[in-house]
Formats: structure tokens, C-alpha cells, sequence
């Protein structure tokens, strides 16, 4: 009896949202045809629009964070944002209530309107999600913040609409880490880079002097790990990205490498080289207790732990050539998962926990991919000269990786640039950076 | 006895040929590769394998003793002609009693960046091994991997690679 109460109750809570939702936008397969949908400039008072012009030289602050929100939908390839020069109702009368005939004219399915206010110093932001089809609205929200900010804004606004019409998380208010690259070939200069996740506010958090490798993100914070040549030394730091704060992860007599942060960012779980043997190590950063969690004369490397913890992947050549294994996170229960044709590299455990991510080098050409945990189900999403080193979108739909280019017969024309894939294997894109770029990490999501 | 000896060889055998099936890729481009240079640049010889056999990127510690040996895809094991040069070098070593040296390990770039890390520390510690056999202390010799990020030549072809897979012989002080 209670139980058939509570499968009723259920169901009239999901009842209006299930016809709410007429538009639903399916990830799970290749997009070809993308949402239309009509992102309406936030409409702006002309006493605000003078005062945010004045602050962030911004001519009208309402379209650029409109801007911010219609790059993102496009880049994520699930949404075709609309021209604007089709559009026939002006923003702030489309706030208050659209004209859906108009807005179905142009063949939008869904609308965003809004609009931005200047009050006491601050950037106030209210947006609409519509359903043009259904005439409803279905979803309004509103932030105030510093007006620094606005295009964080911008994402987080394209977070929202992305979870409401597809249903999962979004990854837009993320930055990206990067090892910015330049110079010959034979003499790269390397620095940390960081930009949010569409490219915007690069900055350069080392300054070249030293070799920089492999940089990661803390999944719960604003931490960094990465190799460092300081002193021609190749060891693992740490880096806090607000203080500039760096130090040295343990006390270890050789080269450590190869770190990454457990899922609750307490661990860094990292490579020690000694004697020409590779094996995994853990470092708790609260006590600095060292555990040595493989224990073989094969090169164990690349770790990664399940987003549980319970599970590291990594990578070894015990069989002798280069793998892919999963053990428990003690160490115990070794097995290998990967078996198709070629070798494997750099596994990474997907946040979702389904799947791990992989470089695969067969037949001269490299390959990201994606295989189950017990390493069924193997699917190729690129091929290329080179390319390795995936890392997940938060939600686990998207990666990133880096590819290098080949040279000509004169050894010239390198060059080593940021892509992202759909874990679809469609919507392949450059992302773009300043300059040369290679092993980027993904932030987690900056707000919830 | 006999038939021991026998198995052996064929099984030495089987293994050349697992390894020669396994690379038959590289060498394959390798013999292109060479066939194309052969008639413009004259660089046939200059691999062997797919280790690299030639002098052009190499350094000399002192007349007569190379900085530098050779590896094969993949590989750390020293072939013939590394163990000669590092003879040459621990002799040298011995001579010169005071001079302390780094040894580093590099990997070619058709491999991921953390496993090549890995690999250039186990090429540079072969040499490390073979050195001290040849009775070189141990705190005279420390280690350095950089995996693929220090190339010698920036070719995108065999020849180039191999020149790469290298452990270099570099005076510390």
C-alpha cells in the first residue's frame, strides 16, 4: 500500500515535467542535427549599459554574454544557435513574453531571453529558457555577481540550458591546464598555461626557464600537479593556481612522474624511476605518508584512479610491450584489459566511471579511444601521426587531447596543437591557444 | 645435450623472428625510407635494425670515445657496438679520475610522453649498469630522462628516430 502510494506520488511529480519536456536533446549518439536554437541578446537598460561600459569596456555587455552562451551551444555541436538578423522581436519584449509564431518561423525549438541589470555595483543577470513548440517556459534563473565576471556568466547560462535539454551535467564553467609550447622542435620552451574551457583569459603560469610536463587538475580544488626540470631535477610538484604557491611532491631519490590526483584530491598518485625500474606510488598530501603500490621490473606508469577511488588503471610493458591494467588501489589483483591489436598508453578513468579513455599506437598511427572497464567494448574515436593523452570533460563527454604534426624532409613544420572529440567520435575541433600546446587537463566544474 | 643445444638456437631464432614480424612496420618504411635516400642523400647503412649505426649527431668525450649509444624501437638492451663505446668510455673514465658524469636517456617521439619518460630512464641506466661492471663507481654516474623531449634531429622518418632512441654520455663537471 505504501509503496504503491509512493510509485503514484512519483509519478505526478514526474508527470508536468515529462510534458514539459517536449524537447529532449539525445547525447548519447553522433548529433548530425543540432538543435535550433535562438540565443536572444540579453536586453539591457541604457543607464546599465553605460555603467558596465565604463567598468569592463564593454559596448553592450548583455550581447557579449549572449556571445559567450551561442559559442558555447555550437561548440558543444548538439545546438545550432540561430542568426540573429532573422530574429523579429526585440530582446527585452522576448523576455517578457515571446511570440512563439514568430520564433517557430524561423524554426527555433528553443529560445533564450534575458536580461542584465546594474544594481549596486554589481552585474544582475535573469534568463529564460523557452520551448517555442510547446509555448512554455521551461526554466528561469537569475545571478548577481561582480561584473568581472560576466563571462563566467555566459557559461554557467549554457550549464543550465545544456542539463535542462539534455539531462546530464554541463562542462562549460571549466578551465583548462596546458603546457603552452614553443620554439625548434629540438629545443622546445615549455610554461603552464591555463584558459577557460572556450579559450578566453590565457595566462601563463611559468615563465619557460625549465622543462614543464603533464600538468592535472585537483577535482576539488584549484590545485595543480605537474613534472617540473627545475634544477634539471624531473620531479612532481605541486601548484596552488591562486597563490603561485609551489613545492616538491615527497622526497624521492630519482625522477617521479606521471602525477594525478585521486577522485577526493587528497592523493596524488604518481611514477618513481630508480635503477631503470618504473613502479606506482601514492603520496597522501595531508600526512605525506608514501605507499608503494606496484612492486615490478617492468615500467608501470600513467595511473589513474576510478572516480570511486576503489580502482586504479595504468600502463605497463610486463607483457612486454606496452598495456593497459587495472588493479584495486592497494596494489592487489592485477589484471590486464587491454588486448586488441598495438600498443596502449595513457588510460584514464572516466568521471562517469564507465569507461576509460586511451592512446593506442598499431600500425605507425595513433588512436584515441575508449574501452569498458574490463576492457570490452574498444572503440576508436581518432586516428592520426600522432596524438595522445586524453582528458575527460567533467561530465565525461567530451576530451581533449594533443596532436603533433609531422615534419617535411627538411625535419621542419612541427607543431603541436589542443583538439577535443565527442566521446561519439563526432564534433572533432582544434581548440585554440595563443600558441603550440600539448597535455591538457580539464577542470572540474567551477560552480555547481 | 645435442637436441638441447638445437632447441635453443630455434627458439633464439623464433624470437628474432617475432620481433623481426613485429617491427616488420618500421622496417618496411626503414627500407623505403632508405631506398628513397639511397639515390639522393647515399644514407644506406646507417641502420641497422632499426638501430642506428652512423656518426653524424656523434660527440666525443675525448679522441676516439663516442658520447653516445644507440637503441632499438622500444628497447634498452645495449647491442655489440654499444657495449664497445661504453668500454671506451669506462676506460676513459678510469684515466680521468676526477670527472663525474650524467648519463641521459632519450626515447624517439612515437610513443606516449610518460612511458617514454619511463624508457629514457632505463636506457640510461643499461649504460649506467655496463659502466660499472666496467668498474666505474656508481657516485661517479648519476641519471637523467627525457623521454622525447629533446630530440637531435626533428625528422618525422626512421633514420630520425633512431638517431633519437640514444643514451648520451655528458661530462658534470
Amino acid at each position: 500500500m505504501k509503496r504503491s502510494l509512493f510509485i503514484l506520488l512519483l509519478i505526478l511529480i514526474l508527470i508536468p515535467f515529462k510534458t514539459l519536456a517536449l524537447i529532449e536533446v539525445d547525447i548519447t549518439r553522433g548529433n548530425l542535427n543540432p538543435l535550433p536554437i535562438a540565443v536572444s541578446p540579453l536586453s539591457i537598460d541604457e543607464n546599465s549599459r553605460k555603467n558596465f561600459e565604463k567598468i569592463l569596456q564593454k559596448e553592450n555587455i548583455g550581447s557579449e554574454i549572449s556571445s559567450v552562451v551561442e559559442k558555447n551551444l555550437k561548440t558543444s555541436g548538439l545546438f545550432n544557435p540561430l542568426n540573429k538578423d532573422a530574429f523579429l522581436q526585440a530582446p527585452d519584449i522576448a523576455n517578457l513574453k515571446p511570440r512563439f509564431e514568430d520564433w517557430n518561423l524561423i524554426k527555433a525549438q528553443a529560445l533564450i531571453t534575458g536580461k542584465v541589470n546594474f544594481v549596486e555595483e554589481k552585474l544582475r543577470v535573469e534568463f529564460r529558457l523557452w520551448d517555442v513548440l510547446a509555448g512554455k517556459e521551461m526554466m528561469a534563473l537569475a545571478f548577481t555577481t561582480v561584473p568581472n565576471n560576466w563571462r563566467r556568466v555566459g557559461h554557467i547560462i549554457t550549464d543550465k540550458v545544456y542539463e535542462r535539454l539534455t539531462g546530464e551535467k554541463g562542462y562549460f564553467d571549466t578551465r583548462i591546464i596546458y603546457v603552452a609550447e614553443e620554439g625548434p622542435k629540438t629545443r622546445r620552451i615549455k610554461k603552464l598555461a591555463i584558459m577557460d574551457q572556450d579559450g578566453a583569459n590565457n595566462k601563463f603560469l611559468t615563465l619557460g626557464n625549465e622543462l614543464v610536463l603533464t600538468p592535472r587538475f585537483n577535482p576539488t580544488s584549484q590545485m595543480v600537479t605537474y613534472l617540473s626540470y627545475f634544477r634539471n631535477l624531473p620531479r612532481v610538484y605541486l601548484l596552488d593556481i591562486e597563490t603561485g604557491m609551489q613545492e616538491v611532491v615527497g622526497d624521492f631519490p630519482g625522477m617521479t612522474f606521471a602525477p594525478r590526483f585521486s577522485p577526493d584530491g587528497k592523493k596524488i598518485i604518481m611514477s618513481f624511476a630508480k635503477d631503470g625500474n618504473s613502479d606506482i606510488y601514492t603520496m597522501d598530501l595531508e600526512n605525506r605518508i608514501v605507499e608503494k603500490i606496484t612492486n615490478h621490473p617492468s615500467i608501470d606508469t600513467s595511473p589513474s584512479f576510478s572516480p570511486d577511488g576503489k580502482y586504479i588503471c595504468f600502463n605497463s610493458d610486463r607483457s612486454g610491450y606496452q598495456q593497459i591494467y587495472i588493479m584495486n588501489s592497494d596494489g592487489s589483483n592485477v589484471k590486464r584489459i587491454s588486448f586488441g591489436k598495438g600498443l596502449y598508453g595513457t588510460p584514464v578513468w572516466s568521471p562517469r566511471g564507465d569507461l576509460i579513455a586511451f592512446t593506442k599506437l598499431h600500425k605507425g598511427k595513433f588512436y584515441i579511444g575508449v574501452m569498458r572497464t574490463d576492457g570490452s567494448g574498444e572503440r576508436l574515436l581518432t586516428e592520426n601521426f600522432y596524438q595522445e593523452a586524453p582528458s575527460w570533460s567533467p561530465n565525461g563527454r567530451v576530451l581533449i587531447f594533443y596532436r603533433e604534426t609531422e615534419t617535411d624532409d627538411k625535419g621542419e613544420g612541427f607543431s603541436a596543437k589542443l583538439w577535443s572529440i565527442d566521446l561519439t567520435g563526432y564534433n572533432e575541433r582544434l581548440v585554440d591557444t595563443p600558441t603550440d600546446a600539448s597535455d591538457p587537463s580539464w577542470s572540474s566544474l567551477l560552480s555547481n | 645435450m645435442k637436441k638441447l643445444r638445437i632447441r635453443n638456437i630455434d627458439q633464439g631464432a623464433i624470437m628474432k623472428l617475432n620481433k623481426i614480424l613485429k617491427n616488420t612496420f618500421l622496417i618496411a618504411v626503414a627500407c623505403l625510407a632508405l631506398s628513397a635516400c639511397a639515390t639522393s642523400k647515399k644514407s644506406t647503412g646507417q641502420m641497422q635494425g632499426d638501430v642506428y649505426t652512423g656518426t653524424d649527431t656523434v660527440e666525443y668525450l675525448a679522441s676516439g670515445v663516442p658520447d653516445r649509444v644507440f637503441f632499438a624501437t622500444n628497447e634498452s638492451v645495449l647491442t655489440t657496438a654499444s657495449r664497445e663505446t661504453l668500454r671506451k668510455q669506462a676506460a676513459w673514465l678510469r684515466k680521468n679520475s676526477d670527472i663525474t658524469i650524467v648519463l641521459e636517456g632519450h626515447a624517439d617521439e612515437r610513443g606516449t610522453r610518460e612511458y617514454n619518460l619511463a624508457l629514457g630512464e632505463r636506457r640510461a641506466n643499461a649504460a649506467k649498469d655496463y659502466l660499472m661492471t666496467y668498474g666505474i663507481s656508481s657516485n661517479r654516474i648519476s641519471v637523467l630522462s627525457y623521454g622525447k623531449e629533446r630530440p637531435v634531429d626533428s625528422g618525422s622518418n626512421p633514420l630520425a628516430w633512431s638517431k633519437n632512441r640514444r643514451s648520451v654520455t655528458v661530462k658534470a663537471n
